[in-house]
């Protein structure tokens, strides 16, 4: 009878444990200690991904015959303010990409010039956070070259791309490291499928950041900026969701 | 445990010698990972939950052919308990750091201290159907230990672990590894093992099923083998052989 007893109070108390854990972990969660260790792991794997792979390791590129039949659309579908509507009437041809910041010579790119640059042609998978992935092919120069066109200088650490869609009011935005920026496969896509890049995906240009997740790849560019902290920009920590939600601004995972 | 059970080699009640069953390195993988595992799990099916849609291939969004479409995980299952991807995503990418770690650390020093060579090498007799069905006959009336060979695991213990240490762990590793775009860039080798990013986020969600039916099993066996006795073992190293000994199990 009393092994029973034991074996009745060991499933209760596996049982409780078990609750208990899982809603410990949201009461650990808040702690602010605790929170600091949770929060490492962004480093933690950002470190060890950046170590086995070189700055040059290229995301898998795929077959035509690879592609998604249909790619869904995600976060804004149309930024629909009046400036935006004015720019899709006039078919961008009066939208200037701002690159600015930390720069020896500031651009003020057209849509016709950034089509003429020379441009890079990849059929890769874009990975969304919530786990879908979908693939496309992308079209548009090296955000590197225009880099190097404007000629950035030695303190800056992080290119931040203000977006032309809103959120809570004010515009998207992202930014990642020099060592993302003047990867190959970081290109400024105004092409989509063999086609111009459409509004749902982002018109009149893209950001693809093919080693990270979907919300690094800001559509809607309006500025680049070189900068050299994070400080000041949004609450500081580097894009819309990271600051809002708690998303990893390295999104390699 | 009846008297009946009991073999003449053995120790009468109360006399039984306790045996040094697990080593130091095995008890603390064992409860790193345990803790780990839950963890993975509920915050796991959070992330699930952000798109609770399975697809085999290279792709898979909405519009195209899943395979299974999960029913929403319950509040008090996941971690966080209400709906928060981020928070999720932070417990399972740390811990999963944990897991993959652990596990390694785990081979590697059971490999050096000859635990997986002793204890879980599968011998061409115990596949035999005969000796399968004789310790299945045992099982049945839960009888767990041999008892000439108190210390040796049986046939589907041994099946078990080798299974979840050298297959659903190492599956539910890689195929998370294959998810993240910095790792395919890192490892293209990674996609080609999973057949597809898609197909990697089903090998995961099935890894897991097989790690929470693992789990069902190996509590109801360590429950029915002398839970108190077993647990022990697995805390201290030390264990008595159950049913010899009755000041352990009124313990
Ligand atoms: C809180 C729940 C758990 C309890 C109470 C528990 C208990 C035990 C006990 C008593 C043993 C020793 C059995 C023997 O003497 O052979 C054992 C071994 C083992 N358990 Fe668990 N366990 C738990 C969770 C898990 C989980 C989540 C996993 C992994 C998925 C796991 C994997 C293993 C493995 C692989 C072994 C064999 C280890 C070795 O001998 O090297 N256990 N467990």
């Amino acid at each position: 009878m009393s092994s029973l007893i034991t074996r009745r109070a060991l499933v209760k108390t596996a049982a409780l444990g078990t609750g208990a854990l899982l809603a410990g972990c949201d009461r650990v969660a808040e702690l602010p200690a605790a929170r600091k260790i949770l929060f490492s792991g962004e480093k933690l794997n950002m470190g060890l991904q950046r170590a086995l792979s070189n700055r040059h390791s290229l995301a898998p590129e795929y077959r035509v015959d690879q592609m998604s039949p249909f790619f869904r659309t995600n976060g804004t579908s149309n930024p629909g303010t009046p400036e935006y509507a004015a720019m899709v009437a006039d078919r961008f041809a009066s939208w200037r990409l701002k690159v600015g910041g930390l720069v020896t010579r500031p651009l003020a790119i057209s849509h016709a010039q950034l089509m003429a640059m020379p441009a890079r042609t990849q059929i890769t998978r874009h990975d969304c956070v919530e786990g879908w992935s979908a693939i496309g092919k992308w079209h548009g120069p090296m955000l590197g070259s225009v880099l190097k066109a404007a000629g950035v200088k030695d303190s800056v650490r992080y290119i931040v791309f203000t977006c032309g869609d809103l959120y809570s009011g004010a515009n998207y935005y992202e930014s990642i490291d020099l060592i993302d920026a003047f990867h190959p496969q970081t290109i400024l896509a105004w092409g989509m499928n063999d086609q111009l890049l459409d509004v749902g995906h982002g018109a009149p240009v893209r950001l693809r950041l093919e080693r990270q997740l979907g919300y690094k790849h800001a559509k809607y560019v309006m500025a680049i900026d070189a900068v050299a902290s994070l400080t000041g920009i949004g609450l500081g920590k580097g894009g819309y969701w990271e600051d809002n939600v708690d998303y990893d601004w390295y999104a390699g995972i | 445990m009846t008297d009946a059970t009991r073999s003449p080699d053995i120790p009468p009640p109360g006399t039984a010698t306790p045996i040094y069953r697990h080593r130091l390195t095995t008890r603390i993988w064992h409860w790193v990972s345990a803790i780990t595992i839950f963890i993975m799990i509920g915050s796991g099916l959070t992330i699930l939950n952000a798109h609770p849609h399975l697809y085999w291939g290279q792709f898979g969004a909405n519009a195209d052919h899943a395979w299974l479409h999960t029913v929403r995980a319950p509040s008090w299952l996941t971690i966080p308990a209400g709906y928060n991807l981020a928070i999720a995503r932070r417990w399972h990418l740390l811990f999963a750091l944990v897991l993959g770690f652990g596990l390694l650390f785990y081979m590697v020093s059971s490999l050096l201290n000859r635990h997986f060579q002793r204890d879980f090498r599968i011998r061409a007799r115990e596949l035999t159907p005969a000796h399968l069905w004789y310790d299945a006959k045992e099982h049945a009336a839960l009888r767990f230990h041999d008892p000439k060979q108190p210390n040796a695991r049986n046939i589907f213990q041994k099946l078990a672990y080798v299974l979840t240490i050298f297959v659903l762990l190492p599956a539910m590793i890689l195929s998370g590894l294959a998810l993240s775009p910095g790792m395919d860039a890192a490892w293209p080798w990674l996609l080609d093992l999973m057949g597809g990013r898609a197909s990697a986020r089903s090998v995961h969600f099935i890894a897991m099923v097989g790690v929470v039916l693992f789990i069902i099993v190996h509590l109801a066996l360590v429950i029915l083998a002398g839970a108190w006795p077993e647990t022990r073992s697995m805390i201290t190293g030390w264990w008595r052989i159950p049913g010899h000994d009755k000041r352990e199990d009124a313990a």
